[in-house]
């Protein structure tokens, strides 16, 4: 028993060590870098209620903000419709079923640095690959990403398209929940097809759905690689990012207080909004 | 009518799984073409040529990015599973004080967004006087909550008898942990393993925050500079970059789609 407990501790200790260094200090230290102006060259000056006071009126902050809920308002739908679609279809007997399902999730093994680069070329305006294409129909040339009301929503559709692959295999678990029994009872009682996925398959899907709502709300307010190469935040600041901004300002501005303030408040709205989402579909349930 | 709907099931699927392949197959042939020939459709070049390799070859050291990013995930996914093991054996088979903390502390981790520790992480890097070093791009991914969390679950499922019987040898709780309990997780060692190495060799917030120094960068962060900083000067030649990125990680994911998929899907869903 002592012995255990001495090789027990020994095999924790360097564990226990790292989280002590690498999660409780930089949360506690989060913490305190929000009352502290500090450049990095010289020495950290207490700065009171500077930052909090700054971030609330910066209007670059909270148009990065913004910019966020235009993403997730577009991303939200289309990654619930898209990722439902396609485990809808792979969950038939089909001829390939891992070749498609493999197809589907090839874009999330890809380093999102790559995607974007790749993905700036298919958007661009002259020689771009969708616009070559829109052009032979007689519908383009369209300035995807240097047209303020376009870039954003067009780097929406590109996240969808990376991340589907990954939802699809959350829904197809989820259906395999759903009892045979019940399909055939709602099959007996002569249920068309809509009304087979409206009233069983939908609402069995819940959990799934809401969980791919969650990680991609969480994943949506993380936006920062994509922006950073497409765009650089522009055109009009329209795609800035909340972590792009905070990395400007950690890297370019060297202002690590407020750098901190805004990832505490990154934090709190990512907890916010995920609670809110979670009262608001517990609500919708009850109906 | 059944069969012209499952016609259209299939040419439905195919056109989604071509919406899939395509930029990755367009994004290949590219990378043979001239400058003249980028905006085209045709994926075969009509004069195929290696120019866009040779220039980013030259321009940028991807060679050593590729050694750099191959030695950074290689060694934290070692770590994650050797360390990590230990660790997840200790709190799953072992008693001992500060137990229960610790199984909290490794929940909690999780529930805390990346984003606000990246600063204090950063400048704790500073002053440890780390930037531009292996060191800071290693050192706080030694240990991951989500592998812990997952090889615990499933030492708790094997059962006391072994760990009994191997005690009564006089084996020590190293040797229980690499010779009985590593051969009978190989399925979960397998998922954390990729996981681990696919986030590593993706990541690139982290390399743009602690390292400046071409040399050092990692592949994802060395293509990224290169690409903004307008070093590529044409679209082939970015895109040629990025292959040496993907071409690895497309033909692992050839050999090991079931793993891959398993692991990068089960590693999103609990952390």
């Amino acid at each position: 028993m002592r012995a255990e407990r001495r090789s027990g501790t020994l095999l924790a200790a360097p564990y226990a060590v790292f989280l002590l260094v690498f999660a409780a200090y930089p949360i506690a230290f989060a913490l305190v870098l929000v009352f502290m102006q500090w450049d990095l060259v010289t020495a950290p000056s207490f700065a009171g209620l500077d930052n909090v006071r700054l971030l609330a009126n910066d209007g670059r902050f909270w148009r990065a903000v913004a910019n966020t809920f235009v993403f997730l308002s577009i991303h939200l739908p289309l990654q619930i419709a898209t990722a439902l679609a396609l485990a809808l279809a792979l969950n038939r007997r089909l001829v390939l079923r891992g070749f498609w399902r493999a197809a589907f999730f090839l874009p999330v093994v890809i380093s999102g640095a790559v995607v974007a680069i790749l993905w700036s070329n298919l958007y661009a305006t002259d020689v771009g690959l969708i616009n070559n294409v829109l052009i032979r129909l007689g519908l383009g040339p369209i300035p995807w990403l240097t047209d303020p009301l376009t870039a954003m929503p067009a780097i929406a559709v590109m996240v969808t398209w990376k991340n589907v692959g990954f939802y699809v295999i959350i829904y197809l678990a989820g259906l395999q929940y759903i009892p045979r029994s019940c399909q055939e009872a709602i099959e007996l009682e002569g249920a068309s097809a809509w009304q087979r996925f409206r009233f069983l398959t939908l609402p069995m899907l819940l959990p799934q759905t809401i969980l791919v709502i969650t990680l991609s709300t969480i994943n949506g307010f993380q936006l920062f690689i994509e922006p950073y190469v497409m765009t650089g935040g522009g055109p009009l600041r329209r795609t800035y990012s909340i972590v792009l901004y905070l990395y400007t300002n950690a890297f370019s501005y060297q202002k690590m207080g407020y750098a901190a303030t805004i990832g505490v408040a990154l934090a709190m709205i990512i907890g916010g909004v995920v609670l809110i989402q979670r009262r608001l579909i517990g609500k919708a349930e009850a109906l | 009518m059944k069969t012209l709907r499952r016609v259209g099931l299939y040419a439905a699927l195919g056109i989604a799984a071509l919406t899939f392949i395509y930029p990755f197959i367009w994004m290949a042939s590219s990378t043979f073409k001239p400058v003249a020939e980028v905006g085209s459709l045709a994926l075969i070049p009509a004069d195929p040529t290696l120019d866009n390799y040779r220039t980013m070859w030259a321009r940028a050291p991807f060679g050593r990015a590729l050694l750099n990013s191959t030695f950074v995930a290689t060694t934290i996914t070692l770590s994650v599973l050797l360390f990590g093991s230990m660790t997840a054996y200790a709190m799953a088979r072992l008693e001992f004080r500060g137990r229960p903390w610790l199984n909290t502390a490794t929940v909690g981790v999780l529930l805390v967004p990346g984003q606000l520790t990246l600063i204090p992480l950063y400048t704790l890097i500073v002053q440890l006087g780390l930037i531009d070093t292996y060191a800071a791009l290693i050192l706080p991914y030694l240990f991951n909550a989500t592998a812990i969390l997952m090889l615990r679950q499933f030492f708790l499922q094997i059962p006391q008898s072994l760990i009994d019987a191997a005690r009564m040898d006089g084996m020590s709780e190293l040797r229980i942990l690499f010779t009985i309990f590593w051969p009978l997780s190989k399925p979960v060692l397998s998922i954390v393993a990729i996981f681990t190495f696919m986030g590593s060799w993706n990541e690139v917030l982290w390399p743009l925050l602690v390292v400046r120094e071409q040399q050092l960068m990692t592949l994802p962060q060395l293509l990224t500079v290169f690409a903004l900083g307008g070093g590529a000067g044409s679209v082939g030649v970015s895109l040629a970059a990025a292959m040496v990125l993907v071409v690895p990680v497309v033909v692992a994911y050839m050999f090991l789609q079931r793993n891959f998929i398993e692991s990068m899907a089960g590693a999103g869903i609990k952390g």
